[in-house]
């Protein structure tokens, strides 16, 4: 078996239009939450999210080319760009022959879905625009992305709710890892602020009206963000014999399903995936320095989350350092692992950990080291970052230093 | 009529990024450089500009009611369509 590192980082989110900025957010605990603006806003009871304000996609794509792409692709192939100029890599030959892009959505084109319902249900239009089955498919980011940069081997796009980034990325890992493809695109993309998006999930009764605390006693739910965050995951020999800067390298990955509720977590299913990952990346608990949580800032998340936690680290649970960034850039639904990988390897490459911002009161459910809204300097060599989907789909990446 | 032409023109020149100046009325779609996705994205155009409906079938564009050959015989099938139009709204 191959082993796999990351060679390159891009992303776009609520904190910054790169890397660089999104983790100087991460450093400054700062907020990328504030009010939403998009059509029929006033009609919502939850009006709050983590969107992306100044991003124009006329700056950054042509007129041909945004009749193709729906938002969550756009934020996709600006994120890929910075990834994959950050990788040094040019696809050809034999290369692009053989390397692909895995990406994780939860909506794909949703705003294309409502901005055409609105128009054939609410203006009583006859006609949509004729691209619009090709710019709302879900796999319309991951093969814009193949078209971009010429990836000739295996993509296609996952969809496993909050969890899509990291099943997507568990993909692209065992891929590299086992030989099929020497370097695999993959992260996620999300972009659903618009009025049907926020709509349906304000129907569940998840969202918070004020703001995304997790772990705090006095958590009221869960805020929404939009954004994509792409990585270059390449062959660990590879990457070395062409000298490439390596990030961090990924060391294991496990999924489990809870088989129990739709929507209500179950402990033994979290757990039984994050000792998965330690188990596949040859880890004791002991090594873990860092959790990037999935924190989701939901009371039922946290608390299955952190008895989840208590119970694969056991005694070593003490030592350990846990975050749900989330609370700064928004839960991104099926772009949200992806983002928040970026704390985890910023964790292990640049010893900060990203603290979890809006914590004001400790609940004894989370009785964690949850690093309360300051970040924190810390030498981890080891960390997780954990993804709990709605179905009960959970999806862990452990990650080492090099 | 020459407002019909006009708008077409001005449709066929957007999607083949040309000026209207440009564009020979004989022209076939193919020759200016629209491809098959394109000439989609023109039908659309025209249907949204004088809310009419072009009997198109991509997987059949030979056989359908309208011909495309060339942008004069498009503008007189727009032509035409928008006459039937009157007719039923005046009958």
């Amino acid at each position: 078996m191959k082993r796999v590192v990351i060679t390159g980082q891009g992303t776009i989110n609520a904190l910054g239009e790169n890397v660089p900025d999104t983790l100087a957010g991460f450093r400054e605990g700062r907020l990328g939450i504030g009010p939403l603006s998009f059509p029929d806003v006033e009609r919502l009871t939850v009006r709050i999210g983590g969107q992306i304000n100044g991003f124009r996609a006329e700056d950054h794509f042509s007129r041909h080319e945004i009749s193709f792409y729906d938002r969550f692709t756009q934020l996709a192939l600006f994120a890929a760009r910075e990834a994959i100029s950050q990788s040094g890599l040019i696809f050809a030959d034999a290369l692009a022959e053989s390397s692909g892009v895995v990406l994780g959505t939860a909506g794909g084109g949703l705003q294309t879905q409502d901005e055409n319902y609105r128009a054939v249900y609410e203006q009583g239009k006859n006609r949509v625009h004729p691209f619009v089955v090709p710019r709302l498919m879900n796999n319309a980011a991951a093969s814009h992305l193949s078209i971009v940069h010429n990836l000739r081997g295996p993509s296609f796009t996952v969809a496993s709710a909050c969890a899509s980034s990291n099943h997507a990325m568990g993909q692209a890992f065992n891929l590299v890892r086992s030989g099929q493809a020497p370097v695999m695109i993959t992260g996620g993309s999300e972009s659903m602020l618009c009025f049907g998006g926020i709509k349906a999930w304000e129907g569940l009764r998840v969202m918070s009206r004020d703001a995304c605390r997790p772990f705090s006693a006095n958590r009221n739910g869960m805020v929404q963000g939009e954004g994509a965050a792409i990585f270059v995951f390449e062959d660990y020999d590879r990457a070395r014999a062409r000298n490439a800067d390596i990030l961090a390298e990924v060391a294991g990955f496990a999924m489990t399903s809870d088989a129990s509720d739709i929507v209500m977590p179950s402990k033994q299913g979290a757990a039984r995936a994050m000792s998965g990952a330690l188990r596949d990346a040859g880890m004791a608990s002991a090594d873990v320095g860092y959790i990037n949580a999935h924190g989701t800032g939901t009371i039922a998340n946290d608390k299955t989350e952190c008895a989840a936690i208590a119970e694969v680290f056991g005694a070593d649970a003490d030592g350990l350092m846990i975050s749900s960034t989330k609370s700064m850039h928004g839960h991104l639904i099926g772009g949200t692992g992806a983002v928040e990988l970026l704390a985890a390897i910023m964790a292990l490459r640049e010893g900060v950990i990203a603290p979890t911002i809006g914590y004001q009161r400790a609940d004894p459910d989370c009785a964690l080291d949850v690093v309360p809204n300051t970040a924190r300097d810390a030498k981890v060599t080891a960390v997780l970052s954990n993804a709990f989907a709605f179905g009960g789909l959970n999806a862990v990446l452990a990650l080492r230093a090099i | 009529m020459k407002s019909i032409r006009q708008e077409v023109l001005k449709i066929v020149a957007e999607q083949a990024v040309l000026d209207v100046s440009d564009i020979d009325l004989a022209a076939s779609m193919e020759s200016l450089g629209i491809d098959s996705l394109g000439l989609v994205e023109v039908i659309f155009a025209i249907e949204e500009q004088f809310d009419i409906s072009v009997p198109f079938d991509s997987g059949q564009p030979a056989n359908g009611a309208f011909d495309l050959s060339s942008i004069e015989t498009i503008i007189s099938g727009v032509q035409h369509l928008i006459e039937q139009k009157a007719l039923l709204v005046d009958g």
